[in-house]
């Protein structure tokens, strides 16, 4: 795509556009069974906003996730993104649409360098075709020599410089959280949703982290964080919902949150464990 | 070979035909069903296509014709079902002990050390392909094997030397002896053993599964691997176990097959082994009870197809039956679980 | 600028030697290259010895190498680009031979350069309808429901009298080569003839009573047939090469590694595992029909065994599944080993079962990576490389 500038430089119209909304979720929910996994839940993320998704765990937080990305059809409700229904909608259709995602638990593809892995990503809105890429036409070499700089500049920007050619799998826990971070912001997302992406993080890279995520804020890619730290989520967010047995229990900003008497008792035991 | 329209009539043109098709179906289909419960069970387990199983029901069904061989010599006989019985009974727990055999040493040496790497699927059913193979050449290799060892004199009528690969056939050929008319069928003595045998091994084992400690830790393996080891399921003991009973059960089905068909031959398993597979998949793979409902659906079914549209086409049949099944039903006609869990 | 950054993505794709044939300089590279195409393409006429098969033509045995290092190539594309386990691909490998058969002598008389085209495309046809069905099935499915394709195919050819039935097809002609026919024993057709080699222990002698014609193909000289199917081997092993290297071949080891990952990650999975499936088809059905116009112009149902199948397994995995040059090499051995050692011919499948489950057994990951375990250690270099300047980096890869 010969158009890479867009969200690589800051967006300057942010304050100007906040406030349309990006995702929204209308009486969402989902029955595993006789496990109601999502009940009921209805929130809306606007452009630009750092929106924190939390609750317990079991709470149906990736369950929300994997609504939205098209792993799971809803039981009933709606999920729209960007003024489009995502029922029935494939799953490589919504990453094109521009929501990308990383997961808790990390899926990279492990045999494939930390280059290749965001390559990937970076292909979704290739429009090279089987017999432009075999006959090496003019097409393929633009679109690869850019995507390739672009793989770079984003492996550096998460912080993995200098191993962009290992292999995914002999990457270190940490480097390996940030490739998943830079493989969903190739695919150019509007929404980045990231799944617990400081689980096993120490302290500084916490701090890295949240560092991180507020440059991709000022990019123009509006954030979706699940996240158990509260530190973290607290310090980050502009808004958040609690979730609790799938039921949203709360919504507003950190300083609602954090005083919310539903969340505190929800979060009792879960506080204890992350001060441990 | 003639090329014939289809024959609709040869099927549904009189009803004697279409139940004498169907009644030899369901004979046919037990003994899917039982060879379809060691891919069931390994599957429901381990999510692994055994597919070396079908040479372990081959073994099994040599396993019978060299007891007939051992207590017969090879001069051939007809005799009754009665007259054979004593042999017969020699012959299944010569097949279920030899298709047990085969069975663990599979796991032993072709899956086990796969397990244990956590290697991926794809990798456990290639080296299973291979075991297949060899297995089913070694087999077909006999008559060399014997006389590297030079007992190909002792062993030549184990052997055929030199027609290794050939058709191998029981010296005692059982005569089945009809019972009663159902349609045009002659229900025979041996079709009701076949069928009632199945049936209740089937009974036996799912009673097994369902209501024993063993088959407790069967269904908790099944279910959440991980779960079970942590409260104490020693799950190689587990795998060990499914493999077992896979293999007592292909013993048992060559036993019947046998009787039903009296001959086999190295690469016999092959195609009764997809078709077992297919039984499987029909009933919902990790399902007991769906391998018997496969089973005997499919056994039904290719025997219709076979009406209209000519034996030659009966393996055709029961393959694009397979494809349709898994276009329509993933997951089988009765949803894939092992005992009450989703595998 | 592209073309560097292909460049590097093959830099990893080499062994031990292949590093120090990239760091060469491009006159040599060129040298090298040339001189090894001519070799290979020679092989035949030199028959070197101890390689050469004694009870068996050489130049068959090498047209049969090829054959089979193509059909190991298409197969590689299937099993180890896209992870899916093909056990029917002796189906496609019919389906070309019998296109071929029918279209050139059977029902029509059409040439074999014609039919070669139809026949690749027919097969991919057939690939995309068996894929586009069963490809969103369970991939250990795929195994089974591929496995039952192939046995379709065999048993219809061998029932419908329309292909020939179980009497097969015959007297299927041969390619239409470039002047005379050959005329055997003194071979005088072609443009021009080549003579061969005839070794006196280790003395070669030039043997001009055998002379092999250029550009056209007869009954009693593989050779030209040779030429033939290894000038396309070469053509779709650079084809290979610059798909692998592509958005298309990411695509593909992504779907591998991690199929719903993937999908997540915009890759239409379904897409690319059929037009893998399809790719593997066309490139069996024309290893197919090179077989099937070859010289001993005939084909039957007994050609295409299931067995047939589980070579062509063998052959990819025993290579190293997802490395094309292990491909090859496991196409060559597997027809080349037991035309050299014919008392060995009849233990074959039984070697080749044993060599399977060993294989997975012994190296589980061995099977995959040592592509993989290479391309690490290229990554190693390059960091090195990278170290001693950033600035420098970016250039030679933007
Ligand atoms: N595929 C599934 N089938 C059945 N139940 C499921 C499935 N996926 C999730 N669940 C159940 O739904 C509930 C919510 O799970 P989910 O993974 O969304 O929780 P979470 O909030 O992400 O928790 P954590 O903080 O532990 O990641 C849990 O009870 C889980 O067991
Ligand atoms: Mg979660």
């Amino acid at each position: 795509m010969p158009d890479t500038t867009p969200d690589t430089t800051p967006d300057t119209t942010l304050g100007a556009k906040k406030g349309r909304t990006v995702l929204r979720l209308t009486n969402a929910t989902l029955r595993f069974g006789g496990l109601t996994a999502l009940n009921d839940v209805s929130f809306e993320i606007n452009e630009g906003e750092i929106f924190g998704l939390i609750g317990p765990n079991g709470a149906g937080k990736t369950t929300c996730f994997n609504a939205m990305t098209g792993v799971y059809a809803l039981t009933s409700g709606t999920i729209e993104f960007e003024g489009n229904d995502l029922a029935g909608r494939k799953r490589h259709k919504i990453t094109k649409l521009g929501m990308a995602r990383t997961f808790q638990n990390i899926r990279l593809f492990k045999s494939m360098t930390a280059l290749e892995n965001v390559m990937v990503g970076a292909d979704v809105h290739s429009k090279v075709s089987f017999f432009e890429a075999l006959f090496r036409l003019p097409r393929h070499r633009t679109t690869e020599a850019e995507a390739l700089e672009r793989a770079r500049e984003l492996l550096n920007l998460v912080g993995i410089e200098g191993r962009h050619d290992e292999l995914a799998a002999n990457l270190s826990y940490g480097d390996q959280r940030r490739l998943e971070i830079a493989r969903a912001m190739a695919t150019k997302p509007t929404l980045l949703c990231l799944d617990e992406p400081a689980a096993g993080f120490n302290p500084a890279e916490k701090q890295r982290l949240m560092d991180l995520i507020r440059k991709l804020r000022d990019r123009g890619v509006t954030v979706l964080l699940i996240e158990h730290d509260m530190r973290l989520v607290m310090g980050v967010t502009d808004r958040i919902v609690v979730l609790e047995f799938g039921r949203k229990i709360a919504e507003g900003t950190p300083a609602e949150i954090r005083d919310n008497p539903a969340v505190i008792a929800a979060y009792l035991g879960v506080e204890e464990e992350d001060a441990s | 070979m003639k090329e014939r329209p289809l024959d609709f009539g040869a099927l549904f043109g009189s009803f004697d035909n279409f139940m004498s098709y169907t009644a030899g179906g369901l004979v046919f289909g037990a003994i899917y069903a039982l060879i379809a419960l060691g891919y069931t069970m390994v599957y429901g387990v381990l999510q692994l296509i055994n597919f070396a199983h079908s040479e372990v029901f081959m073994y099994g069904t040599f396993a019978v014709a060299w007891t007939f061989v051992f207590l017969h010599g090879t001069g051939r006989v007809n005799q009754s079902l009665g007259e054979a019985l004593p042999v017969l009974l020699a012959a299944l727990v010569a097949a279920m002990i030899v298709s047990a055999a085969i069975a663990l040493l599979l796991e032993r040496l072709a899956y086990r050390p796969l397990i244990k790497k956590g290697a991926p699927k794809l990798i456990a059913l290639i080296s299973a392909i291979g075991a297949s193979f060899a297995l089913a050449e070694a087999m077909g290799l006999r008559d060399r094997f014997a006389s590297w060892v030079g007992l190909d004199d002792n062993l030549k009528n184990y052997v055929v030397p030199g027609k290794a690969r050939d058709v191998y056939s029981n010296p005692v050929s059982i005569q089945p002896k009809g019972l009663f008319d159902i349609g045009g069928y002659s229900v025979t003595d041996v079709d009701l053993v076949v069928l009632f045998a199945a049936l209740a091994m089937m009974v036996a084992l799912d009673q097994f599964v369902r209501r024993t400690r063993f088959g407790r830790a069967i269904r908790a393996t099944a279910q959440d691997p991980e779960s079970a080891a942590l409260m104490g399921v020693n799950s190689t003991r587990v795998v060990q176990l499914t493999f077992l009973i896979g293999g007592l059960m292909a013993g048992a089905a060559a036993t019947l097959y046998m009787m039903k068909i009296g001959s086999t031959r190295q690469n016999a398993g092959f195609i009764l082994g997809v078709k077992a597979f297919t039984a499987a998949v029909m009933g919902g793979i990790g399902n007991l009870r769906g391998a018997l409902l496969g089973g005997l659906v499919l056994g039904v079914m290719e025997n219709w197809g076979s009406a209209v549209f000519g034996s030659e086409w009966k393996d055709v049949v029961a393959f694009v039956l397979l494809v349709l099944i898994l276009l329509v039903r993933p997951s089988g006609l009765l949803g894939e679980s092992l005992g009450k869990a989703r595998a | 600028m592209a073309k560097d950054s292909s460049e590097t993505k093959v830099k990893k794709d080499r062994r031990g030697f292949g590093e120090k044939y990239a760091a060469a300089p491009t006159p040599v590279k060129v040298v090298a290259v040339t001189l090894l195409l001519v070799l290979v393409y020679a092989l035949p006429l030199l028959r070197p010895p101890i390689l050469t098969t004694n009870s068996i033509d050489f130049g068959t045995v090498m047209f049969r190498v090829i054959a089979f290092a193509l059909v190991a190539l298409g197969l590689n594309i299937v099993i180890g680009y896209a992870g899916l386990l093909d056990l029917g691909y002796v189906g496609f490998y019919a389906i070309g031979a019998y296109t071929t058969a029918v279209l050139t002598v059977y029902h029509y008389s059409w040439p074999f350069f014609l039919a070669l085209p139809a026949a690749i495309v027919v097969t991919m046809i057939s690939g995309v309808l068996l894929g586009a069905p069963t490809l969103r099935v369970r991939g250990d499915y795929l195994a089974i429901v591929t496995l039952g394709f192939g046995e379709i195919i065999r048993i219809t050819v061998q029932n419908v009298e329309w292909v020939g039935a179980s009497a097969g097809i015959k007297d299927i002609p041969h390619p239409t080569g470039i002047g005379a026919k050959p005329n055997p024993p003194f071979d005088q057709g072609g443009l021009f003839q080549v003579p061969r080699l005839q070794w006196d222990g280790f003395v070669p002698i030039v043997d001009l009573e055998h002379k092999t014609s250029f550009l056209a193909f007869g009954s009693r000289d593989a050779v030209p047939y040779y030429w033939l199917i290894l000038t396309f081997l070469l053509l779709i092993l650079i084809g290979d090469r610059m798909i692998k290297a592509s958005r298309v071949g990411r695509a593909w080891e992504a779907t591998r590694e991690d199929e719903d990952a993937a999908e997540l990650m915009g890759v239409p999975t379904f897409k690319y595992k059929l037009m893998a499936f399809a790719l593997g088809a066309a490139i069996g059905g024309m290893s197919g029909s090179f077989y099937a116009s070859s010289q001993a112009g005939y084909i039957n149902p007994q050609s295409f065994p299931l067995l047939l199948s589980m070579l062509f397994v063998a052959t990819v995995v025993v290579g190293g599944s997802g490395n094309r040059w292990g491909a090859i090499a496991g196409g060559a051995l597997v027809a080349y080993l037991p035309e050299r050692f014919r008392d060995f011919a009849d233990y074959r499948l039984l070697a080749f079962g044993l060599a399977l489950t060993v294989l997975a057994v012994w190296r589980p990951e061995g099977l995959f990576p040592p592509r993989r375990t290479r391309r690490a250690k290229a990554a190693e270099a390059e960091i090195d490389a990278l170290e001693e300047g950033t600035e420098n980096e970016e250039v030679t890869h933007a």
